[in-house]
Formats: C-alpha cells, structure tokens, sequence
C-alpha cells in the first residue's frame, strides 16, 4: 500500500534543512527532552518495542529488542554504535538522514544511548561521506551549545557525548563486528560471535550497533508513541512497524529516495514512486535491497502455499508482495535495506552478475577460505563466461560454490556475496548458457539502455 | 625525512585523542589527518610517527594502513578521482563515463597524469546510486553525471 510520509524528510531538498533552527522547528529534541527527564530505561525500551522498528541495516532485527539485550548493570561503560558505513550497492538512503536531517540522527542517538545505559555514541561513517561528516559534526556541535548534549542535556544528570568516527574505505565494515574492530584502531575483520556486542562490544564494553536510519527514527516513535507509530504500517501485524526510507535505483525513469509507510510494493517503488522503466523496455528484474539480496524477475509468483499469513499473497505477483522484514524472508527473499535496484530487459543480466561478483571478489576481507576463495572463483568463471569461453561445468560450479560459501564464514558477507551468485545462476542460466554456446550472441550484451 | 605536524594539525591530533577511551582507537583518525599533511599519502615515516604517538607497534598501524583503500602507500596525483563503477551506476553509464576519462587524461584506471594532476580511480559503490553515474573528486561528489560534465570537471582540475 502506497502511502508517503514525510517523518524523516520533511525537509530534503530545503536549504536550511540540515540546520537546528529547522530542525527545532519541526517539533526537534522535545522527544529526548522528554525521554531524559521523564522516563527510565526499562521505559524507553518498551516504547521502542511497542514500535516494532525492524533494523533498518539489513538485517531486520526488532530495534527494541536489541536495545533490551544490554547488561542493566555491567561495571562497564555501554556504547552505542551507529552505523553509517551505508556501502551495500544500491543503498543510498542513510547518506540522506545525515546530509539533510543530522539532527534527528544526533536526537536519536540521545534518546538510544539512554535506553541502553549508555553515555557515549559513536557514529562510524565511512571515509567518502565527507558532507555527511561535517553536517553530523555541525549538527553536534549546535545541540552542545544548546546543551542538549554535554554533562547535563536539557539540565538532566545524564551527561551525553556524541562523536562521529571515520572508516577508511572498506566495505566490510558496514558488518558490525568489523566496524567495531575498525572503531578500535584495528583492521576491519569481523569477529567471531558470540560474543555478541551487547556483552563484548566496543572496547570490549557493552555496546549495541544500529543503523543510522533506525536511530534516526527514534524520535518519531517516541513523539508518537511506540504503538501508533507501529500502525502507520501495513504490516503492524507482522510486527513490522511504522514508516521508512525506501530507495530505487538503475532503469527507472525517477530514481530516489522515498519515505513511506511500510508495506508499500516494489511494484509501487518501480511504478508508482519511480516513475516506471527508463528508456522503451520492460521491465526484466529487480533485487529488492541491496545486491546481497536474491534478485527476482519480473514474472515471479509468489510461492508460499498453506501459510494463512500469506493467504492474501500467495499465487500472485512477486511485485505485490509489501516490502517487509517477514514477508521476503518467508518468501524466500530478503528484504535487505529497501533500496532497490531495478533491471530493464535491455539490460544484460549476465554483465549485471559479473559487475555485481566483481565487488564482493574486491570487497571480501580474505579472513575466511571460502569467501576469499569462493568469490575470486565465481568472478574468474563468469570473466570466462562473458568472453563467449565458459563451460556449461563451469556455470554449474558456481552454484557448488555458492552453497560451499553460504554459511560457513564468520560473517554474512559470505552469504551476502552468494545470494546474488545463486540467484542470478538460477533464473538467468538460459542468459548464461547463451554467453557459453553462442558467445552471448541473442543477449543485448550492455548495462545501460 | 622526518615527518611532523603543525601546530594548527597538532591541535586537531589532540581533539582526535580526546574523542576515545584509548589511543588505538584514534588510528584511523589520525592515519586520515597525517596522510592529508603529507601530501595524501602515508609513508613509512608517517607509519613510525602515527605508531610512535599511538603507542602501537608499527607493525600494527602498517596492518591497518594496508587494509583500508583510501591509504594511499604511494603519492597520488593532486587531484583523486572516483568513478563508482557498481551495478547501480553501471546501469546508468558509468563505463562510458570511465572510458571517457581515461580518454581524454590519456592514462588507465589506477594511473596518475605525467604532470602529476590527477589520478583516475575505480570506486565500489559511493551511496549515490539514485544519482549515478557519479564520480568523486577528492572530497566531493558530482552526480548525474553527463560527459560535458565530466569534461567540465577534468578541465578545472586540469587548469588548478
Ligand atoms: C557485509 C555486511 C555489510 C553491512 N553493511 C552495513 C551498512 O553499511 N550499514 C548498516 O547499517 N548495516 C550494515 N550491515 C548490517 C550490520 O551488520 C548490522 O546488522 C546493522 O548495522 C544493525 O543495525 P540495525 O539493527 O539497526 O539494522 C552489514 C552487514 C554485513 C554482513
Ligand atoms: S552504485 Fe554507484 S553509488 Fe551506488
């Protein structure tokens, strides 16, 4: 269901959109004002639960229930750790929140740090987001000398310091446990889990680590309160709440970013919001979030028989499926970070596998055999395969690899890196077969249309 | 040579310092701010400074310096360029976008111009999909890009 909002973007485009005169105009830091001088802890989290805010990173974990997996009492300083190493390809939505709304990140992260005892957030942004670095720290710098930030926020005891971080240029890092060896001083290499952050995180204190977006929504949800927030959602049921960005990239006509309710479709996202397929073709696929994600081609059903949850669902279009953290998993999908990028059937989905296996063979951190192996792997066949001098034993293997990756790394960059890989071998191979019995000569052998 | 900060990079050292609970966690931070005071690359001398005022083994910052793609352990041109080559800009001309670089600077990806200007890069996805193509130029983006611009751009840089 297609419905706008404008919590998170009230302002974009404005040129004062990022300053706190706006922001403050638009209802800014009553919510941690509010959330500081009233409320406990135990408080905080139950309201956040109650807005069932899926983790905006990927990952799709309930934002209140991370919250509540953080020591009461651990001796311990606790850190919250947001993550704005925003790097999947085809994500482009949290460079948004920074650039034009730092504020609601920075009052975010007032309000998260509380709920999780907390008296320090880190913000990781990557090295090339350099706006986002100087709005954020210009955000900080103004809520200091309001002094919503410092040893007494909004004249509470419950000092507060917010700091932003810079990455270096790897994408791994967008993984939580490499981005807090990376916040540490150290090479950007995953950990091993457990265990997890909220026991052992940032310098080896409690921390919890969420996505910019999910920080910056924060304040909504206690404006509004948890549970009303959860309606605005088509999928309050599914315990999928309230309102986000959602992003389209590649062969629409419009590109961008759009903030509505969940529950809306990819059909909407690519149609109704993106203005439908760039150019005079059709559209061929799309991979819903991110390119960790499976991609789906145009025609899909989906396919998800005696499940009464997805009664309304089941034996229709893919497309019609609402973007949520539980209808894709169940579908067989995921939902990734809602930014997705679309395919016209001018388009060459052979060249759209190779360029996206090119990245995670480039990106892969070389920590965990499989990955480090596996993905220079599948990109050395599919060089071959492009070249018209691939084997149909060869196209077979990649699927062999893919499932050998998927699962045994560290981390889910493994299993990031072979969905794509699996998919693409799966629902494209006539496409790839073509490429090995004809040099690829019945495919339009370009990206662009 | 040695290498060494200036008084107004030494303050900014300090206020990196004082953002973390120890000094290991300034090390990217302080990689970042060496290797723009040295010319945007970080040499063995910038590696011995950062380890020495860090406390850590050199061996540790090299680590770290070697695993991150934005230290250049060589001296780049004075001016870097990005072209984001990933599928969402890749759908949208980023390869003619490339090409035409490498045209008209008249050197490969990964290479630097004789005089010195400018050197062309690849980069993985920059969160600027829905305005692809896009490249970045030291530290700014320019997006949507079309080929008159790109010449605009190489101009400017070729002239500074
Ligand atoms: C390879 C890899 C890259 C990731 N990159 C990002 C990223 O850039 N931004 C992000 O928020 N989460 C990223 N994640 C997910 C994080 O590990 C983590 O789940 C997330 O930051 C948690 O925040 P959330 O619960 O608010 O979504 C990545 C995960 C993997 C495996
Ligand atoms: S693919 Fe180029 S910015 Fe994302």
């Amino acid at each position: 269901m297609l419905k706008r909002t404008t919590y998170l973007s009230h302002s974009y485009g404005k040129p004062d959109a990022h300053t706190l005169g706006n922001y403050e105009a638009h209802g800014g830091y009553r919510a941690a004002r509010m959330v500081l001088s009233t409320m406990t802890r135990e408080r905080a989290i139950d309201e956040m639960k109650a807005a069932h805010v899926r983790g905006r990173g990927g990952a799709g974990f309930d934002c209140g229930t991370k919250w509540s997996f953080m020591p009461k009492e651990s001796g311990k300083p606790h850190y919250l750790v947001v993550n704005a190493d925003e790097g999947e390809p085809g994500t482009f939505k949290d460079r948004t929140i920074m650039e034009q709304n730092p504020h609601a990140l920075v009052e975010g992260c007032i309000i998260g740090a509380f709920a999780i005892g907390a008296h320090a957030a880190y913000i990781y942004v990557r090295d090339e987001l350099h706006l986002s670095k100087e709005r954020l720290w210009g955000a900080i710098r103004e809520a200091k000398e309001r002094g919503y930030l410092g040893r007494n926020p909004f004249g509470t005891s419950y000092s507060m310091e917010v700091y932003v971080h810079t990455g270096a240029g790897a994408y791994i890092c967008g993984e939580e446990t490499a981005l807090l060896n990376s916040l540490e001083g150290r090479r950007g290499e995953p950990r091993l889990k457990p265990p997890f952050p909220a026991q052992v995180g940032a310098f080896g204190c409690p921390t919890t680590v969420n996505n910019v977006e999910t920080i910056a929504i924060a304040p909504t949800v206690f404006t509004m309160g948890g549970d009303n927030f959860s309606k605005l959602s088509a999928l309050h049921d599914w315990n999928d709440g309230g309102a986000r960005l959602f992003g389209v990239s590649g062969h629409v006509k419009n590109p961008g970013i759009y903030e509505c309710a969940v529950g809306l479709t990819l059909r909407e996202l690519i149609y109704d919001l993106g203005g439908g397929i760039l150019g005079d073709g059709q559209l061929l696929a799309v991979i819903p979030g991110g390119s960790s994600c499976p991609v789906h081609r145009a025609d899909e059903i989906v396919d998800v028989p005696n499940n009464e949850k997805f009664a309304p669902y089941h034996g229709k279009s893919f497309l019609d499926l609402p973007l949520g953290v539980d209808t894709f998993r169940g579908a067989g999908s995921m939902l990734g970070t809602c930014c997705a990028i679309v395919l016209s059937d001018k388009a060459d989905p052979v060249l759209a596998l190779h360029n996206v296996m090119r990245f995670y063979r480039h990106e892969s951190c070389g920590q965990c055999t499989p990955c480090r192996e596996g993905c220079g792997w599948i990109e050395r066949i599919l060089d071959k395969i492009v070249q018209g001098q691939g084997t149909v034993e060869e196209l077979n293997q990649i699927h062999e690899i893919g499932s050998n990756i998927t699962g045994n790394t560290i981390c889910a960059f493994g299993d990031g890196a072979a969905q794509p890989a699996l998919s693409f071998v799966r629902k494209f191979r006539a496409e790839l077969l073509d490429y090995i019995q004809t040099g690829g000569s019945h495919q339009t052998r370009s990206l662009t249309v | 040579m040695t290498f060494a900060l200036s008084a107004e990079q030494e303050s900014k050292f300090q206020e990196i310092l004082a953002r973390y609970p120890n000094k290991m966690a300034a090390c990217i931070p302080a990689l970042h701010l060496c290797q723009e005071a040295n010319e945007n690359w970080v040499s063995e001398e910038v590696i011995a400074f950062v380890a020495s005022r860090l406390e850590l083994s050199t061996a540790h910052v090299t680590g770290v310096a070697t695993f991150y793609h934005l230290f250049n352990r060589e001296k780049p041109g004075k001016h870097q360029v990005w072209v984001c080559h990933t599928l969402s800009c890749a759908l949208r001309g980023a390869d003619t976008v490339l090409k035409h670089c490498e045209k008209r600077l008249g050197i490969h990806v990964g290479e630097t111009t004789k005089d010195g200007k400018i050197t062309l890069r690849t980069a993985e996805c920059l969160a600027s999909c829905g305005s692809a193509p896009m490249m970045q130029v030291d530290k700014v983006y320019h997006e949507n890009l079309t080929l008159a611009d790109v010449d605009r751009i190489l101009d400017g840089l070729q002239k500074d």
